[in-house]
């Protein structure tokens, strides 16, 4: 029972994914993935559009079944126990992040009370993003007149709040410029360091240098696996992009 | 073939744009670089005439824009940022729709589509609502060039999409380049805007420089510096702090550095006495988004 053993390790193993395989209808859109991710690491989910990685996402949080495999988040079994993953996890994307007519401290709350953090908790937490981001100015205003930057650095650190296992962030820094997309990694780093697991795809190829390990899909199969420094010297390229460019394929997009 | 003299646009208390002013040369490939809130779509919607300005004047192909907005409808193509196509409508509906509301025939344009049209031809029956991102795109492109405009308007077309189909949209804007549209493009991505004749770096509702990418970089007007190591995340932390660099941003597997003081000799003895292993530094040249950072700081 080799899989059991895999679970012991949940402590280290926060994402645990073998043989893993989605269809819908004819169409495979994961096809048969084998990977694992450990607590504290930064993870780049890499692909082409159409490639498969969001569905590969909506089943790691909890969203969707797999057709067949397995696949264990925090060491909860995706098929059974979707709603414990839910509460392990946070998630963030370009597309979802915040409310926009709640202010800062609204959201905060609104997120908060849905993992179920208490008020003492809520209050302690919203007081250290404060001082850290020194936001007293903006606390109560709207989200949505808060610049795209700032916002997304909010959402980041609303949904880690509740200190999950592993934070999910799907093309965290789109449409953001490019000292507050660095910025951005600075809290990814720090989340990371504090033994939160990072799960994060991204169009830039500069930030997919950002992690320790990266994967490439192509459709639907993970055809690259590694650190990026070791696929490079693999594939004797001087970036992930070169590398992106050489062997990723966009036939579904 | 735009001209743009002074624009402001408000938006309640926020200014989208400030005293905008630029011009777009026949035939050119003209960039709006900036990341979301920069003002870039609201330009574009008034060059489209489909926004009023609060005070300057837009002109395009010689004509002033809200005077003269129906005549000059026929002569601007523009896709917005979102998809905006009828989604029940199957991909030949979309297109032969588009072309009788301008008076035209896909027949009559095809030559101008052809390269892209024909790679979502043989899907021409299914529902635009049910298309992949990239196929949508294609659609969206060649309903907008159906009329055979001479000004093309792209709102962020390449936003989101993956780095290969990003260097495919933009062969495609080059081909449609040599048939002789001019192009107005705006994109959150620097790398793109070497690709562009010229480009204008924007962050809100200001245009920071305007200039081809070459001249953009000539600018920079200090030695940049790459610097790696074993461990480039804490040498990034550790340069931010030292005395000898000025500007520290990480670039992938490298650190830019711009120097404060002193030669770049003494940051290497500075690193490997901290520890640091494997320390190469290199003069290089510096990148768009090295001078929007600088532009942006300043």
């Amino acid at each position: 029972m080799e899989r059991f053993q895999d679970i012991d390790k949940a402590d280290s193993t926060v994402i645990w994914v073998k043989n893993m395989t989605k269809k819908f209808g004819k169409f495979v859109a994961n096809d048969n993935l084998t990977f694992s991710v450990e607590k504290g690491e930064i993870f780049g989910f890499l692909g082409a559009n159409g490639a498969g990685k969001t569905t590969a996402i909506r089943i790691l949080c909890g969203l969707l079944s797999p057709t067949s495999g397995e696949a264990y988040v925090a060491g909860y079994d995706v098929y059974k126990q979707s709603e414990k993953i839910k509460q392990s996890i946070g998630y963030m994307s370009q597309k979802f992040s915040l409310y926009d007519d709640l202010n800062m401290m609204e959201n905060i709350r609104f997120f908060g009370g849905i993992y179920g953090l208490d008020k003492k908790t809520i209050e302690q937490r919203t007081n250290e993003l404060i001082e850290k981001f020194g936001m007293q100015d903006m606390q109560k205003k709207l989200i949505k007149d808060i610049p795209l930057g700032w916002k997304q650095k909010i959402a980041f650190s609303i949904a880690v709040l509740h200190k999950p296992k592993v934070v999910f962030l799907d093309e965290p820094t789109g449409g953001v410029d490019p000292i507050t997309r660095r910025q951005f990694w600075d809290l990814i780093n720090e989340t990371a360091e504090m033994g939160i697991t990072v799960f994060v795809t991204t169009h830039y190829m500069d930030e997919a240098e950002y992690c320790n390990r990266v994967s490439i899909m192509s459709e639907g199969k993970i055809i690259e696996l590694g650190k990026p420094k070791d696929l490079k010297e693999k594939h004797q390229v001087n970036s992930i992009d070169e590398l992106f460019f050489k062997v990723a394929r966009n036939v579904n997009y | 073939m735009v001209r743009l003299n002074n624009l402001c646009k408000t938006y309640g208390t926020t200014k989208a744009i400030e005293d905008i002013s630029f011009e777009v040369n026949e035939n050119e490939i003209f960039g709006l670089i900036g990341p979301d809130g920069a003002g870039k779509t609201t330009i574009m919607q008034i060059v489209a005439t489909l926004l009023v300005p609060d005070s300057g004047i837009a002109e395009v192909c010689g004509m002033e824009v809200n005077a003269n907005f129906k005549a000059l409808r026929k002569h601007i193509g523009y896709m917005p940022g979102k998809f905006s196509l009828y989604p029940d409508l199957s991909i030949e509906e979309n297109i032969e729709f588009f072309a009788a509301l301008f008076g035209t025939t896909v027949q009559e344009n095809y030559h101008l589509v052809s390269d892209i049209y024909s790679q979502i031809e043989p899907f021409k029956d299914r529902p635009a609502g049910k298309l992949s991102g990239g196929m949508k795109q294609k659609l969206a492109l060649s309903c907008a060039l159906i009329h055979k405009p001479k000004l093309l308007i792209l709102d962020e077309p390449t936003t989101g999409v993956d780095a290969v189909s990003r260097k495919e949209f933009w062969g495609m804007l080059k081909n449609l380049q040599k048939k002789g549209i001019s192009i107005l493009v705006s994109t959150p991505y620097m790398d793109e805007a070497a690709l562009c004749d010229r480009v204008a770096l924007m962050q809100s509702g200001k245009i920071l420089q305007i200039d081809t990418p070459q001249a953009v970089v000539n600018s920079f007007n200090e030695v940049l510096y790459a610097v790696t190591s074993d461990k480039v995340y804490k040498m990034k932390e550790y340069l931010k702090h030292s005395n000898y660099c000025k500007n520290v941003h990480l670039f992938g597997q490298e650190v830019h550095v711009t120097l404060n003081t002193g030669v770049i000799d003494n940051v290497v003895t500075e690193l490997k006495n901290t520890g640091f292993s494997n320390v190469e530094i290199k003069p290089i040249n510096p990148t768009v988004e090295d001078c929007f950072m600088k532009l942006m700081v300043q």
